[in-house]
């Protein structure tokens, strides 16, 4: 039973990432949005660093949740437009685990490098040293939190033809927790705090949205796909 | 649902319920009595609060714009449950009123939130000196405004009508898991921050002769909401069913007249 009920879990997960690997180029984009964007700062800014290193952390966290936004618009929308979808709608599996499979694979392809790239970032955005270890922990888990999120956004507005921008004013608000959590994770770190309060409820946000986004995403994904 | 069709006489208020024709000649029966008991409420809790009640002994007149900033307030929150009620009623008994009380009730909450808003920027500039301050309960507002806006976005963004109120119920749904999140996390991010100028002038204890009209306005409010969402349902009805016979009839009569 567990593993008739996991099935559908490492298949979608291993299908999307053999997707991602056979296009790369759209793997990277996102990651290169967060690099670009991330020059533009210091120069709207200021080159400063004692001034850039105050806003560092909100900086990166507001660009990671950009670029998650752009990436999340996709994660279903081939899948639409190629028929995939519906057949993962009509399997005898659980919906949710097969969506949940999708979101890891979307966490790992767009999350994972931005968080891997982002003590890059911190660098050149100089970053106190204090702060990087808890800017790569609340990016790991705060980035799963807004693919979880963003998968029930981009469900909702998956047949919609302009679906791109409706989908960021409905998920942006839900977004706001964890950008809170996020950027009060690395100031405190970098203030001397004891940082592991807000990670710790970075990582409640995590397990609530494990447990209820892929429900909500098949919900809606039942309603929409079928329109 | 085999538990609830077979007929137990307790539920059959509830079958009736779903039936927009009930809905709409029952309420039209309503409605008169209802506006009457808004209008009277509201002018008796306006009266009492904008020219009887006690001035404030710091803010003198100006705190009186409370009697319309915190009811508002209060119907935009509320508000966004009853919207998602609604959509959770009409998803799991598939009621078709419900869904257009849904609809209904996301552009009358959107516009409290905004007169929440509005009002409490009037009334930030002679008390805080801004008229914006990122203050928790502003920015719990401000973002309870863009739940609001993203289920009426949701809805005019489908063509068809069951899928874009399935969809923004869904939407509601989701919504509504996320409004004490996101309104705990703002508190926390405000004792984060919190910035020295703004004192909360207003003390959560106040003085039983301005509270009275504050309540009395706050009813009247609830009584209001209602008469509006009636009002906004029963034209829904009319648009979603202008193709039934029922509605047909009553057109033909209104123009025969």
């Amino acid at each position: 039973m567990a593993r008739k009920m996991n099935s559908g879990f490492v298949a979608w997960l291993r299908r999307d990432l053999l997707l991602a690997y056979r296009r790369r180029g759209e793997v990277a984009s996102p990651v290169l949005f967060f690099m670009m964007v991330s020059t533009l700062i210091p120069l709207g800014l200021t080159p400063e660093a004692a001034r850039l290193g105050e806003v560092a952390a909100g900086m990166i966290w507001v660009m990671a949740l950009l670029a998650t936004l752009l990436s999340v618009d996709g994660m279903f929308a081939s899948d639409y437009q190629d028929g995939s979808l519906e057949q993962m709608l009509i399997t005898p599996q659980l919906l949710p685990l097969p969506l949940l499979g999708k979101i890891t694979a979307h966490w790992l392809t767009t999350g994972l490098p931005l968080t891997l790239v982002s003590p890059l970032l911190g660098l050149m955005m100089s970053l106190p040293s204090a702060g990087y270890l808890p800017l790569l922990c609340s990016l790991a888990l705060g980035t799963a939190c807004l693919s979880l999120v963003g998968a029930v956004g981009a469900a909702l507005t998956v047949s919609l033809r302009k679906g791109g921008l409706l989908l960021s004013l409905l998920v942006m608000p839900l977004y706001m927790p964890v950008i809170i959590f996020g950027t009060a994770t690395v100031s405190y770190a970098v203030d001397g705090l004891n940082w592991l309060p807000p990670l710790a409820l970075l990582g409640a946000l995590l397990a609530a949205s494990v447990a209820l986004c892929p429900l909500a995403a098949a919900g809606a994904l039942r309603v929409t796909a079928s329109n | 649902m085999t538990w609830l069709s077979n007929g137990s006489p307790s539920w059959q208020w509830f079958h009736r319920l779903g039936s927009p024709r009930w809905f709409y000649h029952r309420s039209g029966r309503w409605l008169p009595w209802l506006s009457l008991a808004a209008l009277l409420v509201l002018l008796n809790g306006l009266v009492w609060g904008l020219a009887f009640a006690p001035e404030d002994a710091k803010q003198g007149n100006s705190f009186r714009i409370i009697y319309i900033h915190v009811p508002a307030a209060f119907l935009a929150q509320s508000g966004y449950f009853i919207m998602a009620i609604a959509g959770a009623i009409g998803l799991i008994w598939k009621m078709k009123i419900s869904y257009m009380v849904m609809k209904s009730a996301a552009p009358i909450g959107a516009v409290l939130t905004f007169i929440a808003l509005f009002t409490g920027a009037v009334w930030g500039k002679p008390t805080w000196g801004a008229y914006w301050v990122w203050d928790a309960r502003i920015t719990s507002m401000l973002i309870l405004l863009f739940l609001y806006a993203g289920v009426i976005a949701l809805q005019y963004a489908y063509h068809s009508v069951d899928a874009a109120s399935k969809a923004s119920a869904i939407l509601a749904l989701v919504g509504t898991v996320n409004i004490p999140i996101i309104n705990k996390s703002v508190d926390w991010w405000y004792t984060l921050h919190q910035p020295a100028t703004i004192k909360l002038t207003s003390a959560p204890s106040m003085h039983m002769d301005m509270f009275m009209p504050l309540l009395v306005m706050i009813v009247g409010f609830y009584l209001f909401y209602a008469v509006a969402l009636i009002l906004h349902t029963r034209n829904e009805i009319l648009r979603r069913e202008r193709k039934t016979s029922w509605v047909r009839e009553l057109a033909n009569a209104k123009a025969g007249r």
